[in-house]
């Protein structure tokens, strides 16, 4: 059984000219221990169906339909109280801008103190050393020392850092890591990348990572799910999404990126951009831009579809009964 | 004559920039504190030929952006010089003496959200360079030279009567290149043009770039803290670190034979999409304060090669095998020869 189901989960945000779907029947598996990577263009419904797992879309979104199960239970429709429970005990959340995820006011030490005493019997004192054992295992220099200071004394790749801490207090089952790194700069980037892998690895924590980065999942996820347009096009190990995409999306994304190393004039560019969420082109959303769109691209929506690589993608090219237009 | 050909078109030397970053005068008397100075940029040289694009890269902080801003003169500079087609620009004070320099040399922001006037349509951003210039005297011969700007960057020329808000991010940078090249200029500064760009729309406009440049015969400053978007649009690199240049190359050349610590730290930073399974090794350490930066090489406390005479005294870029780097350990010859980060292979 997996660790973490989704499935046909569905968000919509309720605006005075009508409903706008942000995640439109999605479902996705995360196994104990695995990276997923989610990655997608902005407002393509990755944060999203982050927010809506660990249970903290902003209202007036909500979810509209499907379920999430959290080791086999329904966490979806839970009242706000038991969720905060499950959320950092079972579920840890990381964000793009440590410091808005840490409280200004407080010491690192006391959020940390305060957190693990929430969610565990520890003493005060136990409680205590077990931060400062977590502020070092993350690589705070000198951690006894630093306990008692302020967010704001703290550098940006510190910060995340001791947000990675705070969200491993407790040993969650699932981290849901959403642009962990974009606000860093490159090299801390790397620091921080090789840190989350390490610590999920020794603590076994399966990590939904979300990000518009390519090269960042590519080095970390074991799976990716690519999404476009509030639904996932495509879904494979990294592996095959990186080198064998099949998805018209997947690749014009791949061929857009410019690599060190390879020389070409121009990049491969996918003409024209993703969607409003007011406009969603009916068919596959992605058909006024497919170079290899079709009559029935512009009518039907494809579900996900075993592809003739390894992958599976949200694309009518790979349904056999069409296969031959 | 012939020497003016090999003239670069911009020629920047000792260039420096300081900030004044004190407390206010009675909170430095009460706490008996001395004045702080910043120092963004700190003695920099380099030359941009004609038709050349050259690449600033460097994490935030390094300084990369303020020189930006002192070569489009949006700061004065605290020292050196800046020649731009063999005109000092510092000795240019009135405004009639800079307009003609001015003209030829144009930005483009990296927030296109910020960079535009939200309450302008489209066609009053466009042409703004133009009025103010005086370049197109009647409003229909500066509404056809619109039309055609937008068509060049691709968009219609319906678009002009638009506002900002109606327009996604990568068609915004659009306009903001079009408003760019209203006044013909040849010298196009672009301070992380792309960084808010999602990467779709990211290479939409890099590859708009690169026409531009091959039909108007552009030469561009590029301002990028992302390596891979440097190493396909550049000629050469210069890589910033606190307010010096560290390594200045070709763009080749710095990714295959990266010569100074720094650069090699940088690009063994890159993202690896190839999938080869190279563990990156996270160089431990982040960027010091630059109001107090290290004595002697800044980069002294992160270097594995860093000995007392770096710590003593700062490094000035000399030639090395593929460039100039400022090094004491390159010079010296005790840095192992390049372990150049392997160039991925062709799938």
């Amino acid at each position: 059984m997996a660790l973490l189901e989704v499935r046909n989960l569905r968000v919509e945000f309720p605006t005075r000219r009508g409903v706008l779907v942000a995640v439109d029947d999605i479902s996705l598996e995360i196994s104990e221990g695995e990276v997923l990577g989610v990655v997608g263009e902005s407002g393509a419904g990755k944060s999203m169906t982050g927010s809506a797992i660990i249970g903290l879309l902003e209202p007036p979104g909500r979810i509209a339909g499907g379920e999430i199960r959290l080791e086999g239970e329904r966490i979806d429709n839970l009242p706000y109280e038991k969720m905060r429970r499950i959320r950092g005990a079972k579920i840890g959340a990381i964000f793009q801008d440590p410091l808005t995820s840490l409280n200004p006011l407080y010491t690192i030490g006391r959020q940390l103190v305060e957190t693990i005493t929430t969610h565990t019997d520890l003493s005060e004192a136990d409680a205590r050393a077990h931060a400062i054992d977590l502020l070092s295992e993350v690589g705070i220099p000198a951690a006894e020392r630093r306990f008692d200071s302020y967010p704001h004394e703290f550098s940006g790749g510190m910060r995340q850092r001791v947000v990675i801490a705070l969200a491993l207090c407790v040993n969650p089952r699932l981290i849901v890591a959403d642009e962990p790194t974009t606000a860093l700069d490159v090299s801390i980037q790397a620091q921080i990348i090789a840190l989350l892998k390490r610590l999920c690895r020794d603590h076994g924590t399966a990590v939904m990572l979300i990000t518009h980065d390519m090269g960042v999942i590519a080095e970390t996820a074991d799976r990716v799910a690519v999404m476009y347009a509030g639904r996932i096009a495509e879904v494979g190990t990294v592996r095959d999404v990186v080198k064998h995409a099949k998805h018209p999306y997947t690749e014009g994304l791949m061929g857009s990126i410019p690599l060190v190393g390879h020389d070409v004039e121009r990049l491969t560019q996918i003409e024209g951009a993703m969607p409003r969420l007011t406009e969603i082109p009916t068919g596959c959303a992605f058909n006024p831009r497919c170079p290899k769109a079709f009559d029935r691209c512009r009518t039907e929506r494809p579900d996900l579809l075993q592809t003739d690589g390894a992958t599976q993608a949200a694309c009518w090219l790979y349904d056999r009964e069409t296969a031959y237009v | 004559m012939s020497e003016l050909a090999t003239e670069p078109l911009l020629k920047v030397s000792g260039l420096a920039r300081y900030f004044d970053v004190s407390r206010p005068w009675l909170a430095r008397m009460i706490e008996r504190l001395p004045r702080q100075t910043l120092k963004a940029v700190d003695g920099i040289d380099f030359e941009i030929a004609k038709g050349e694009t050259f690449s600033l890269v460097g994490e935030s902080g390094c300084g990369k952006s303020t020189v930006a801003r002192l070569v489009v003169s949006l700061y004065a500079a605290t020292k050196g010089t800046i020649l731009f087609d063999g005109v000092d620009l510092s000795k240019l004070h009135t405004r009639t003496d800079i307009a003609p320099v001015r003209r030829r040399m144009q930005m483009i922001f990296q927030d296109p959200y910020a960079s535009l006037n939200p309450r302008w349509r489209v066609a009053d951003i466009v042409a703004e360079p133009l009025r103010a210039f005086g370049l197109e005297a009647d409003d229909a011969a500066r509404r056809k030279r619109v039309d055609e700007l937008l068509r060049q960057v691709g968009l219609s020329p319906a678009d002009a009567d638009k506002y900002p808000h109606e327009f996604s991010g990568g068609q915004r940078q659009r306009i903001s290149i079009a408003r760019a090249l209203s006044s013909n200029p040849e010298f196009l500064v672009c301070d992380e043009p792309t960084s808010a760009l999602d990467v779709s729309v990211q290479s939409q406009i890099l590859n708009l770039m690169k026409d531009l440049q091959k039909r108007l015969g552009l030469t561009y400053l590029f301002i990028s803290h992302n390596l891979a978007v440097v190493y396909h649009v550049s000629d050469r690199i210069g890589v910033m670190y606190l307010g010096r240049l560290c390594e200045v190359a070709d763009a080749h050349d710095l990714f295959a034979k990266p010569q100074h610590p720094y650069t090699r730290l940088l690009l063994d930073t890159i993202p690896d999409l190839e999938m080869t399974g190279r563990e990156r090794v996270p160089v431990a350490g982040e960027v010091p304060n630059p109001i107090n930066p290290p004595t002697g090489c800044a980069f002294h406390p992160r270097c594995p090669f860093a000995e007392d005479r770096c710590r003593q005294e700062a490094p000035v870029l000399r030639q090395t095998e593929s460039g100039l780097a400022a090094c004491h350990a390159v010079e010296e010859g005790r840095i192992p020869a390049t372990e150049a980060v392997t160039p991925p292979q062709l799938p």
